[in-house]
């Protein structure tokens, strides 16, 4: 697999008001991301976790080192379009990403800006509304959808760009259960089913326990990555850098201290009821 | 007896009333909270959880109903809606945007100072508030704005602490948090709580926090109330919960597995501690030598 996004040597920091950088945020900062894998970043509030979000679309370009986006540099002023159409990013909140009043027009807006034909923005649109499983609500204001169909709007907004890559900083942060579990399917699927590459930011360990690679940040560096199931054994170091495990991993764990010949991996309670029971019926 | 201080009587917000496109944000809300109670609210997103809350401290005024604080109408006569929102102390969703002092001293006096309170007892406030969110004295000079993300969340809601309000009210006080963030606000939230007997509502969408600290849980589901009641109790409804877009806490999930699949356990269970102690039970009833 070739790598699609690639961090090289990255350092970045943001201005302070006299334009000076002082701070890095990130610091020598390697990462590939391949084509077509599902790729969690975890990482305790102010890692740099957004900006490296940020630094994936040319939002924020790096103060030294190179940031390759299917080959073509970030930094490049003339290449951004070319970028922004490969590397789509939905953000936390969704009220402040949609744009219009009518929701076939929100998604709309990205293609539009690409100067794209009204053909084919209209079959793009109708195609990324049922691939998030909005088609039906096509006509209605935003305004009066939930946070989870909110959330699926900005991202059909994304995909009907064709990018093949989405970047999510923490989508699922402000939403209610149901909408969290409707972002993340909606988020597998288009990965699964359409090989899109995707980048999600989190807080929520279960929903990184879902991703087929879990990069983990502290201060601006990766200190560890590799699969669900090796970064989430990994509990105490976890746990120094303010993070956690998913709740089963937990209690897989608790049981296992407890002398219970029992795998003390489980990603989540699927799995753990199915170890539970293997134990019962043994 | 328990006593009310908070209450609620066929409450009621419609929005765009005597149009056509009038809606109900929340409808016909009927509860009593009881002094020294930390009720959690959960429903899905516009279930009308924010709306009830801006009821509480008179930000919204009822288009039907009323809300009572420590037995009065608190509409009975406008003159008292300032001291309403004294006694009732709202922390909004992303306190910390909210941050506008140069230090942390300043921010978090900034409603001490707003109720005319004297010096001595700002100070005095001001370093118990502080001290409520885990922030030691050294923080006092810094600005708020070189803190991190969890710690600026600490100091907007020690300025609602501050006023040493009735009722404590923190709309998603974790959202956003990393794990070690949304423990120390949820620790510090039971520990404010046990230190001044104060009633504290907490509104969240995450079933496992609210397990974990709420002595009461009121569901919101299409802006009515569709439960107030224990933990247990409220958590017993699942499969209603779940179409109302919400759930119960994942630990819990393994246990109605678990008794779905024939197995005799309880499926009240909602914290580690509980879950490893039922789990070795069922594991020595059934004779089982993987121990």
């Amino acid at each position: 697999m070739s790598a699609f996004i690639e961090f090289r040597g990255i350092t970045f920091g943001y201005p302070n008001e006299e334009g000076v950088v002082s701070d890095n945020v990130i610091e020598n900062f390697d990462l590939k991301i391949e084509k077509g894998s599902f790729v969690a970043v975890l990482g305790h509030n102010g890692c740099g976790k957004s900006t490296v979000a940020k630094l994936c679309n040319a939002i924020e370009v790096p103060v030294s080192g190179k940031v390759l986006v299917d080959g073509l540099d970030t930094a490049d002023d003339e290449k951004t379009l070319d970028i922004r159409k490969r590397v789509g990013v939905v953000f936390q909140n969704p009220d402040n990403q949609i744009v219009a009043t009518i929701v076939e027009d929100d998604v709309a807006f990205g293609p539009e800006n690409l100067g794209i034909e009204p053909k084919e923005i209209r079959r793009r649109v109708d195609e990324a509304l049922k691939n998030v499983g909005m088609y039906d609500f096509r006509f209605f204001e935003p305004h009066k959808l939930s946070g989870g169909q909110k959330q699926r709007v900005a991202i059909a907004g994304i995909i009907a760009m064709k990018p093949d890559c989405i970047v999510l900083d923490e989508p699922t942060a402000m939403l209610d259960p149901r909408g969290r579990h409707e972002v993340m399917s909606t988020v597998k699927r288009l990965n699964k089913e359409f090989g899109i590459t995707v980048v999600f930011i989190t807080h929520y360990m279960d929903e990184a326990a879902k991703a087929d690679r879990v990069v983990v940040m502290d201060k601006g560096k990766i200190v560890l990555d590799s699969s669900p199931r090796e970064v989430f054994s990994q509990e105490d170091k976890l746990r120094k850098i303010g993070l956690d495990v998913p709740p089963a991993t937990h209690l897989s764990k608790i049981l296992s201290k407890d002398g219970v010949k029992i795998p003390d991996n489980a990603l989540d309670m699927d799995e753990l009821f199915e170890n539970i029971r293997a134990i019962l019926e043994a | 007896m328990d006593s009310v201080v908070l209450e609620t009587k066929d409450l009621s917000f419609l929005y765009s009333k005597g149009t056509s496109s009038e809606v109900a944000a929340i409808n016909n809300i009927n509860i009593k909270i009881n002094k020294g109670e930390l009720v959690g609210i959960i429903g899905h997103t516009g279930s009308g959880k924010s709306t009830l809350i801006e009821h509480f401290n008179a930000i919204l005024k009822p288009t039907g109903g009323s809300v009572f604080l420590d037995g009065n109408d608190i509409w009975q006569d406008k003159k008292n809606i300032r001291s309403v929102r004294f006694k009732v102390g709202v922390c909004f969703q992303y306190p910390e945007y909210q941050l506008f002092e140069d230090s942390v001293e300043k921010d978090v006096a900034f409603g001490p100072k707003n109720m005319g309170l004297s010096k001595e007892e700002i100070d005095l406030r001001v370093r118990e508030a502080v001290e409520y969110v885990g922030l030691d004295k050294s923080y006092l000079e810094k600005s708020p704005f070189d803190l991190s993300g969890g710690e600026k969340r600490r100091v907007a809601i020690a300025g609602v602490m501050a006023m040493k309000p009735e009722v404590l009210v923190l709309d998603e006080p974790c959202a956003g948090l990393d794990p070690i963030g949304r423990k120390t606000v949820l620790d510090l939230i039971v520990s404010y709580k046990e230190k001044t007997n104060s009633t504290v509502i907490v509104v969240s969408h995450s079933m496992e926090d609210i397990a974990k600290i709420a002595t009461k849980i009121l569901v919101m589901n299409g802006s009515r109330l569709a439960y107030y009641d224990t933990v247990r109790n409220v958590f017993s409804h699942v499969s209603e919960l779940v179409s109302m877009g919400l759930d119960v806490p994942q630990i819990t999930q393994l246990f109605l597995k678990l008794k779905n699949a024939g197995y005799d356990v309880r499926t009240d269970i909602y914290t580690d501690d509980e879950a490893e102690k039922e789990l070795l039970n069922l594991l020595k009833r059934r004779g089982n030598n993987a121990q």
